[in-house]
């Protein structure tokens, strides 16, 4: 079998070479060979670009595998397949598992079960605390060692000021930046949704976007004391962005990322209770979601992370209050960024690729975002054009927990490439192991 | 009109001239239960059963009495009696119900959307008896109709709406029905339970209970939660009831013919004074009265009694 892959006469966007032209890209031996036009290769798979868009792998920093622990909603194989159909070639998975991955068993574990899948990289994210309880730290040397890429206790904040100092401090020697899902939940009490007009129509709890903004001000402050980076997750609020886009001023090594359904989804569309709309952060007003689309354009936030969130349908189909928060994200991120952002000329196709590639491989220190000659040959595949409906294409994931089920989308990922390695083609995840879904 | 709704959810997606329709039918309804029969034969072979999730005696007992009078088979499930305590889910209790070929189902949650989250499951009807903070519509309709009858008018008159509306489903519905009949109302209580944006659904909003009091037609008073207290959105019973309380001496100061209502079960001495309650403006045992006529109707009209 050939070892290298000739992507021809695609239009190759890559903006962290400012590069923008119709090229031929080689991929030998894992590794970007050459850019070039017109390449002339012996034998090499040929993957016919033209008419398509060429862009360095993207990474998503955000998303939940849950195995081990809860392999009903999704195990690392079927989050890889996923991710591939997604046109993603790399995920950091955050650590809300059970167990926790507060420690190195585990993280080898995950490790392992992504290397038997074989399809896409997997960066596990180390628990912050044990448990994620916000008690007691945990051993982040040995996460790194074995093999974490950053540190956080998302699904949960670091609520507990002082720990988030310590452990900012600690996890810095390693190198290894903390990512904080900000929420203060004495102010989120049992909100459900977002507080504001939608919540008081239909009577259900709100969550203030106050509860974020107070933690995302903390960490800012914490940042500025420290001189630490710090990475503030799925951020959902005007007043977070207002916030981020201070601190950038200030020149504080603060980076935030957000996530498809706070660019593309306001709480107006919650009037019939359907909990496929429920996650935390809540989706917020239509203001909020203009002022993400606006730190988006203006650089405050850096990246587009899905915060995929798979939740098996009989947990969903239950009472507004007791749904579980979450959506999986995977493989409509790209067509929502293209038609929330691109197609209206929000963000330029390179600004967002570069907020899909670029920014998640620099804030967390990962290899690829780029195609450069000698980097790792990740490559993601773009049909700007292509026209689909979200719901006639069963899912890859395990779970079908989207609010976007019923919609149509102009734009979708055809290929994932990783280490020159065609994983997805035409919607088609190509993996000699087969699928474990549960149907 | 026709009645074509299968379901009554909310007072929110009725017309103006669906609310009506209800108070009209529930007229034709009220005799009945001054008659010595006091039964017709309108749902007789129809199965309706109420599903109760949360302790309820008023509600339940009109509902079902209002089904045995429109000659209906009525069947009771409560939360404790029923398989949820031993996991089932909702959706699996309430598909069973229905395969034992209940037509109509009447449904009180402490979550608010359940009756959404039924009927999208069911070919049976839902009849929202109370979902959470968010409608009690049979109960609203009560209200209108206790003060249609009492006033022999609705558009234009004022409403204050009294205590702890942040949680309340009688204010939610009375709040959507009043506002597409023409109504002024006005919500009052302490800032800590008055929904945000409040006012986007056609209401005003005030603090003061004494400002208000002279120029209200009808005051509605909701009951407090002791629990509420414990999460601090107010300070104490007695510091609530001095302020939104109904004493002797307030209802000095209201129009000589202001009705003074309330959802029950009341907490005496701090909603209203006991005075106050069985004083000669309130209207609280007509509303228990009329709940029964509210309900024969809306159970005729979604039971397919109207056919």
């Amino acid at each position: 079998m050939s070892t290298s892959l000739l992507i021809q006469k695609g239009r190759i966007v890559d903006p962290s070479q400012n590069i923008d032209e119709v090229l031929d890209l080689l991929i030998e031996n894992g590794k970007i060979q050459k850019i070039a036009k017109n390449i002339s290769a012996g034998e090499v798979e040929i993957f016919d670009a033209r008419g398509k868009i060429v862009a360095p792998g993207f990474i998503d920093l955000h998303v939940h595998f849950r195995e081990p622990g809860f392999e009903h909603k999704e195990t690392i194989l079927t989050g890889m397949r996923s991710a591939a159909m997604g046109g993603f070639t790399a995920v950091c998975c955050m650590p809300n598992t059970e167990p926790a991955m507060d420690e190195p068993g585990t993280v080898g574990f995950v490790l392992l079960k992504a290397k038997e899948g074989n399809l896409i990289r997997v960066y596990p994210i180390g628990a912050a605390t044990r448990g994620r309880e916000g008690k007691v730290m945990t051993e982040i040397g040995h996460l790194k060692k074995a093999g974490v890429i950053a540190i956080s206790d998302d699904g949960e904040p670091i609520y507990d000021a002082y720990m988030m100092r310590r452990v900012m401090e600690y996890a810095h020697m390693f190198g290894l930046k903390v990512i904080d899902h900000c929420e203060d939940k004495n102010l989120s009490q049992q909100g459900v949704m977002n507080e504001g007009y939608m919540s008081t129509l239909l009577g259900l709890t709100g969550i203030p976007s106050v509860a974020e903004e107070v933690m995302v001000m903390r960490d800012i402050l914490m940042s500025q004391y420290t001189q630490i980076p710090v990475h503030l997750a799925h951020l959902s609020t005007r007043g977070s962005v207002d916030l981020v886009r201070w601190a950038k001023a200030k020149g504080l090594p603060v980076t935030a990322e957000t996530a498809p359904h706070y660019f593309s989804l306001s709480d107006e569309e919650m009037t019939s209770y359907r909990t496929e709309f429920k996650m935390n952060p809540p989706l917020r007003t239509r203001e909020d979601v203009k002022a993400i689309q606006e730190g988006l354009k203006d650089g405050t936030l850096d990246a587009i992370a899905t915060d995929h969130a798979p939740h098996q349908e009989v947990e969903k189909e239950v009472e507004f209050d007791m749904a579980p928060f979450g959506i999986i994200g995977l493989e409509t991120s790209v067509g929502l960024g293209l038609n929330h952002l691109v197609h209206p000329g929000i963000l330029t196709l390179s600004k967002w690729i570069d907020k899909m590639s670029c920014r998640p491989a620099q804030i967390l220190n990962l290899p690829g975002g780029n195609l450069r000659v000698g980097e790792n040959g990740d490559v993601t595949i773009l049909d700007l054009g292509k026209e689909w409906s979200v719901g006639e294409i069963p899912f890859e994931s395990k779970s079908k927990n989207s609010p976007f089920r019923e919609i149509k989308l102009k734009g979708k990922a055809v290929g994932t490439i990783v280490g020159g390695r065609v994983v997805m083609r035409d919607g088609e995840v190509i993996s000699k192991i087969k699928d474990q879904k549960s149907k | 009109m026709k009645w074509n709704r299968k379901h009554l959810l909310g007072l929110e997606d009725l017309s103006q001239e669906e609310i009506e329709y209800i108070l009209k039918t529930a007229e034709s309804f009220k005799d009945i239960s001054i008659r010595p029969i006091k039964k017709v034969p309108a749902l007789r072979g129809k199965t309706i059963a109420t599903v109760f999730f949360e302790p309820s005696t008023r509600t339940r007992t009109s509902f079902e009495l209002a089904a045995k009078r429109l000659s209906a088979d009525t069947l009771s499930i409560t939360a404790i009696a029923s398989s949820v305590v031993k996991g089932e889910s909702l959706k699996d209790t309430v598909r069973n119900l229905e395969a034992l070929k209940v037509d109509c189902m009447i449904v009180r949650h402490e979550c608010s959307g359940v009756p959404h989250l039924i009927s999208r499951y069911l070919e049976a009807s839902v009849v929202n008896a109370g979902d959470g903070s968010h409608e009690h519509p049979t109960q609203a309709l009560v209200d209108l109709f206790t003060i249609l009858e009492k006033k022999k008018t609705l558009e234009g008159l004022k409403v204050v709406i009294v205590g702890d509306i942040l949680h309340s489903r009688v204010a939610r519905s009375n709040i959507f029905g009043m506002t597409k009949l023409r109504m002024n109302v006005q919500v009052v209580g302490p800032r800590t339970l008055i929904p945000k944006e409040i006012e986007r659904l056609g209401v005003s909003v005030s603090h003061r209970l004494d400002d208000v009091i002279p120029e209200a037609d009808v005051l509605m008073f909701l009951r407090i939660q002791s629990e509420r207290q414990k999460k601090n959105l107010f300070p104490s019973l007695r510091e609530y009831s001095e302020n939104y309380g109904m004493s002797i001496q307030r209802l000095k100061n209201t129009k000589p013919d202001c009705l003074i209502m309330h959802p029950g079960p009341i907490n005496r001495g701090i909603e209203l004074a006991s005075e106050v309650a069985d004083g000669p403006q309130s209207v609280i045992l007509d509303q228990v009265t009329n709940g029964l006529a509210v309900r024969m109707a809306v159970l005729f009209l979604v039971a397919g009694g109207g056919e």
